[in-house]
C-alpha cells in the first residue's frame, strides 16, 4: 500500500536513475500548467522560485506580512555540506551515514543519501546568490564543527545563516514575482485543502486582512508549512507556527508519519510565568565551554556562586565521560529532565540547570569567551537581566523541531496525489532525531533540487486530461462552506475562557507526557485529558471581533482547534511505538543505565497515519538497510 | 507592577483613529512588551466588550523584523538597536503610562490598531534586490574568492531585517536605510556586481515612487535599526547612483 518508490540501482545513482526516467514536460507546456506552494520558508521560496524559472505559473502563500519572515529566518548554527574543503576525511557517504545514525536508523537510505548527495551544489548555489558566509582572509569559504560529528562540514553566516539563506530565497522569489511568474500571496492562511477525484486540485485561504475566504485552483498543491512544535504552546518556533495545514491536508487523505517525533532542544531559556509566549533558544554553541550542573543537595536554594564544588554535579560529565557536556540533543535534554524531576532543578520555578561559564574563564580568561560567545552573553542580559559573566546561566530545555509530518514517497508526495509536502512538514531524511544544521539543508534541498524535478513526473499526466477543474467545482464549494461554519462556529460559543488558557491547558499536557521521555500510563491519560480539553474549548472558548475583519483571536483560535486534533495523534503514535529511539524515549524500553533500548526487531518501520473520522489507522512503511547496518547509538 | 497603556486603536485604513487607554495590573517584569500586550488582550476578551488590540509579531527572537511599534515616541521602544519583542517591562516602572502607536510614514498605511502595511519594503527588493541567476547554474562555489573584509562588509549590510525602524523613525519617513543595505549587500559581493548599476537605479526609483521620503543625514535611523546599520551605507548607495548618472542628475 505505501510504496516509497524507490528507484533502482546502486544508492550513488539511484537520484540519477530516478531523473533519467522521470517524465518532462516541454517549456510551452509548462505555461498551462500551476502549482500552488504554500509558506515562503526556505523550502516553500525555493520551491516556487524555481519552479517559476522552469516557466510553471505559481501561486505562493504566507500568513505573515511579508515572505522574509519566515521562521527558517531564526535558525542561528548553519548549514552541512559535504564540500570536504577541511581536507578533513568528509565525504558524501559520511555525511549519510552521520545523518542516518543521528536519526536512530528510523530513515530511508535512499532518501538521506540524496539529501548528503545535494549538499555541496547547494553551497554553491546560495554563494551564486550572494549569501555572505563566513571567509578566511584569503576568501575561501570557512567551516565549523556541530553537533556530535567528527568533521568540520558545517557553513555559516555570523549566528544568523538562516536569515541569509532565506533572504536569498526571498530574492529570488521577488525576482520571479517580478517577472511575473510567481504571484505572492502575503497575509493569507490556507485552511482547508480541495481533493477531487481523488487529487489535489486546490486551496480554501483565508485573507488576513479582509478575513474573505478565497478558492485558488491549481494542477498541484505544495505544502512547506514547517514546524508543529507549537503544540507544546512553549516552544522555540515563532508564534504563527501552526500545524493546520497539513492536518487539514491529513483530514483529506494524507498520511501522517511518526507524529510524535519531536526534537527537544537542550538549552533554552527556562519557563517563567504563564504569561510567557516564547522560549528564546541559545546557541548549542555554548556547550563548547559551559559546563551544565545542578545541586547534589535536592530544593538548594542557596545562590549558584555560593554553593560549593564538591555540592555540584555536573551529571553529563558523570553520565557520559567521553561526550560530556557535548553529548547529543535528545540525550542532553533527557539527563535534564531527569535531574529536574528528581527535585534537583534550579531558578525560581525549579525547572531549569545551571550552564556555567565559571571554569572556562579561569582557564581561557575573559576575553576569549567575551571573543567566542559575546553576542549570546549580550542577548542572555537583554532577555533576563543577568550577567552570565558573573553567574551561571539558567536552561532548560525546549520543544523544537518537528521530525515527524506529512509522510513523503521519494518523490516528496504524500498519500494525496498531486500534493506535496517538502520541509520541515515532511517526514523524511531525520529520522528520529534531527542532526544540527540539518534543518536549513533539507529544506532548501527538497525546494530547490528535489521537488522541482520530481513534480513534472505527476504533472506531465495531467497536460492530456484537459481543463483542470475550476475554483466553481463543488468541491471548492463545499470546502469553503465547512471553513465557514468552523468559523462561525468557534465565534458563537461566546464562552469565558480565552484561547489561550486552552492553548495553555494543553501545552502542560503535552510537556509532560509527550516530550522527552513517554510512558504507557502517562500517554493514556494525556489522550483522556486532551478530549477533555477539546471539549472544554469547544464549549467555553470566547473568541472576540468578527469573521469580516483581520482578527488575530480567531486565527489563533483555529490553529488552536486543529492542534488539539493533532495533540491526540502525537500520543497514539507515541503509545504505538513501544520502543525508545532518538527523540521518542519510552521509560518501558530502556537499557539498566537509562539509555534509549531500539527494537530494530518489531519497530523498523515508519509509522503513517490515516486519518478514519476521528481515529486513526497504521500503516507500517517497512525500512530496509540495503547499505548501512544499523547499530546501538552510543555517547559513554 | 501596574501600568497604563495608551493606545492608538483604529478599525481600519479609512476609520478615525484614537488613544484609548487601560489600566493594567498584575504584569511582571519579566514579561516582554509584547506579552504584556498578549496579557491586555486576555484581558479585554474576558471582559468581552472590545475587541483585542491588533498588533505584530512572530519569531519574538528579533530576527523575523515583523513587529514594530512607536513605544513613548520611539521606535521599538526606549533602548537603542533592538526589536520590540527583545524589550521588557523591566524598562519601565510602575505606574507609568505608555504611549504605543504603529509606525508612522506615508509609505505604511495603517491596516489596523498597530498593524501598518509594510509591502512597500517588498516592492523595493522586487525592483533589482536579488541576483538573476536560475537554479543549477552556479560555479563551484570557492571558484569566486571574496576576501574576509568583503564578505564582512556584505554581511554587515545583510544583517537588516527589514522591520521599518528606520523609516519609522525617520522625520522624512526616508527608506534610504533599509534601500542601501539591500543595494549595498548584494553590490559588495562579486556575485552582485555585473548588475550593481542597475540595482541602484531600479531599487532607488522605485523607492521614490512607493512615497518614502528622502534622507537628510540626521542619522536617527542608525540609532534604531535592531541590526545596527550603519549611515555609512546611505553614502555608499549615494555614491554608487551618482557614479552611475553623473553628478548634479536628478535620479527621477
Amino acid at each position: 500500500m505505501l510504496d516509497p518508490k524507490i528507484p533502482e540501482g546502486p544508492l550513488e545513482h539511484k537520484w540519477r536513475n530516478y531523473q533519467t526516467q522521470a517524465r518532462l514536460i516541454n517549456p510551452a507546456n509548462k505555461k498551462r500548467l500551476k502549482v500552488i506552494v504554500v509558506g515562503t520558508g526556505l523550502a516553500g521560496a525555493g520551491a516556487a522560485a524555481t519552479l517559476g524559472e522552469l516557466g510553471y505559473e505559481v501561486e505562493c502563500f504566507c500568513y505573515q506580512d511579508s515572505a522574509r519572515r519566515a521562521h527558517s529566518v531564526a535558525a542561528q548554527g548553519g548549514i552541512n555540506a559535504a564540500k570536504n574543503y577541511q581536507h578533513d576525511g568528509d565525504s558524501i557517504w559520511r555525511m549519510f551515514y552521520d545523518t542516518l545514525k543521528g536519526g536512530d536508523f528510523r530513515s530511508r537510505e535512499a532518501n538521506v543519501y540524496r539529501l548528503a548527495e545535494l549538499s555541496a551544489p547547494l553551497i554553491d548555489h546560495f554563494t551564486q546568490q550572494g549569501v555572505p558566509f563566513a571567509r578566511e582572509y584569503g576568501g575561501v569559504l570557512v567551516n565549523r564543527s556541530f553537533g556530535g560529528v567528527q568533521v568540520q562540514r558545517t557553513f555559516y553566516a555570523r549566528g544568523q545563516t538562516g536569515q541569509q539563506l532565506l533572504l536569498a530565497a526571498y530574492s529570488q522569489l521577488s525576482k520571479m514575482k517580478r517577472a511575473g511568474k510567481v504571484a505572492v500571496f502575503a497575509r493569507h492562511e490556507m485552511l482547508d485543502l480541495v481533493v477531487i477525484d481523488g487529487r489535489a486540485r486546490g486551496i480554501i485561504a483565508r485573507d488576513l486582512v479582509t478575513g474573505e475566504l478565497k478558492r485558488f485552483a491549481a494542477d498541484a498543491v505544495v505544502l512547506a508549512t514547517g514546524g508543529y512544535s507549537r503544540v507544546f504552546r512553549l516552544s522555540t518556533l515563532a508564534i504563527g507556527c501552526n500545524g493546520s495545514a497539513i492536518w487539514k491536508a491529513h483530514k483529506r487523505g494524507a498520511f501522517f508519519a511518526a507524529p510524535s517525533f519531536t526534537q527537544i532542544h537542550p538549552t533554552a531559556l527556562p519557563q517563567s510565568s504563564d504569561a510567557q509566549s516564547k522560549l528564546t533558544l541559545m546557541s548549542e554553541s555554548l556547550r563548547n565551554d559551559g559546563r551544565i550542573w545542578v545541586p547534589t543537595k535536592r530544593g538548594d536554594d542557596r545562590k549558584p556562586n555560593e554553593i560549593p564544588e564538591e555540592e555540584r554535579d555536573y551529571y553529563l560529565e558523570r553520565r557520559y565521560p567521553s561526550f560530556g557536556n557535548l553529548a547529543p540533543r535528545d540525550i542532553s535534554s533527557r539527563a535534564a529532565k531527569e535531574r529536574i524531576d528528581a527535585g534537583h532543578g534550579v531558578g525560581p520555578l525549579k525547572n531549569a540547570v545551571y550552564l556555567d561559564f565559571r571554569h572556562a574563564i579561569e582557564r581561557l580568561g575573559l576575553d576569549t569567551i567575551r571573543d567566542r560567545y559575546g553576542n549570546l552573553f549580550t542577548m542572555y542580559k537583554k532577555i533576563t537581566g543577568v550577567d552570565a559573566y558573573t553567574e551561571p546561566m539558567l536552561i532548560s530545555p525546549a520543544a523544537h523541531f518537528s521530525m515527524g509530518g506529512l509522510w513523503v514517497d521519494y518523490e516528496l508526495m504524500t498519500t494525496i496525489p498531486g500534493l506535496y509536502a517538502i520541509g520541515e512538514c515532511n517526514y523524511a531524511d531525520h529520522g528520529a532525531n534531527r542532526l544540527g544544521a540539518n534543518s536549513l539543508l533539507q529544506a532548501s534541498i527538497d525546494g530547490y533540487f528535489i521537488l522541482p524535478n520530481t513534480i513534472n513526473n505527476y504533472l506531465e499526466q495531467l497536460l492530456s486530461e484537459g481543463e483542470a477543474p475550476g475554483v466553481d467545482h463543488p468541491e471548492f464549494e463545499k470546502a469553503e462552506r465547512e471553513v465557514a461554519e468552523c468559523i462561525t462556529r468557534l465565534l458563537s460559543v461566546d464562552g469565558r475562557s480565552t484561547v489561550d488558557h486552552f492553548h495553555r491547558e494543553l501545552g502542560k499536557v503535552m510537556w509532560q507526557e509527550c516530550a522527552m521521555s513517554r510512558n504507557r500510563k502517562g500517554l493514556e491519560s494525556a489522550l483522556v485529558r486532551i478530549a477533555e480539553i477539546r471539549d472544554a474549548f469547544w464549549g467555553d472558548v470566547r473568541v472576540t471581533g468578527t469573521a469580516q475583519e483581520m482578527n488575530g483571536d480567531l486565527e489563533k483560535a483555529l490553529r488552536l482547534a486543529d492542534f488539539l486534533e493533532l495533540a491526540e495523534l502525537m500520543c497514539t503514535d507515541a503509545l504505538q511505538r513501544e520502543e525508545s529511539c532518538g527523540a521518542h524515549f519510552r521509560e518501558e524500553y530502556q537499557t539498566p543505565e537509562g539509555e534509549a533500548l531500539r527494537r530494530d526487531d518489531a519497530f523498523a518501520f515508519v509509522s503513517a497515519w490515516e486519518y478514519n473520522g476521528g481515529s486513526f489507522r497504521l500503516y507500517r512503511e517497512p525500512l530496509h538497510f540495503e547499505y548501512v547496518q544499523p547499530t546501538v547509538r552510543s555517547y559513554k | 507592577m501596574k501600568v497604563t497603556f495608551k493606545i492608538w486603536r483604529q478599525e481600519h485604513a479609512s476609520a478615525p483613529g484614537r488613544f484609548r487607554e487601560y489600566e493594567v495590573d498584575g504584569l511582571t517584569p519579566d514579561m516582554s512588551f509584547l506579552e504584556a500586550l498578549d496579557f491586555l488582550n486576555e484581558l479585554l476578551v474576558i471582559r468581552g466588550n472590545e475587541k483585542v488590540i491588533a498588533f505584530e509579531y512572530d519569531c519574538r527572537e528579533g530576527i523575523c523584523g515583523q513587529c514594530g511599534l512607536f513605544i513613548n515616541g520611539r521606535a521599538h521602544g526606549p533602548h537603542d538597536q533592538i526589536t520590540t519583542c527583545q524589550l521588557h517591562m523591566r524598562s519601565f516602572s510602575d505606574g507609568d503610562t505608555i504611549v504605543v502607536e504603529p509606525w508612522r510614514a506615508a509609505a505604511f498605511p495603517i491596516i489596523k490598531d498597530l498593524v501598518v502595511d509594510r509591502s512597500a519594503l517588498d516592492r523595493i527588493v522586487e525592483h533589482g534586490g536579488y541576483i538573476s541567476a536560475r537554479t543549477g547554474t552556479a560555479p563551484e562555489a570557492n571558484a569566486i574568492l571574496v576576501g574576509k573584509e568583503v564578505a564582512d562588509k556584505a554581511m554587515d549590510a545583510a544583517a537588516c531585517i527589514g522591520c521599518g525602524a528606520c523609516v519609522a523613525t525617520c522625520k522624512n519617513a526616508s527608506a534610504a536605510l533599509f534601500t542601501a543595505a539591500k543595494i549595498n549587500h548584494l553590490s559588495n559581493l562579486p556575485q552582485g556586481k555585473p548588475e550593481a548599476d542597475r540595482r541602484v537605479l531600479d531599487m532607488t526609483r522605485q523607492m521614490d515612487l512607493e512615497g518614502f521620503g528622502n534622507c537628510s543625514f540626521t542619522g536617527a535611523c542608525e540609532v534604531e535599526c535592531p541590526a545596527g546599520i550603519s549611515i555609512v551605507n546611505i553614502a555608499e548607495m549615494n555614491a554608487r547612483g551618482i557614479r552611475v548618472m553623473g553628478p548634479g542628475t536628478d535620479k527621477k
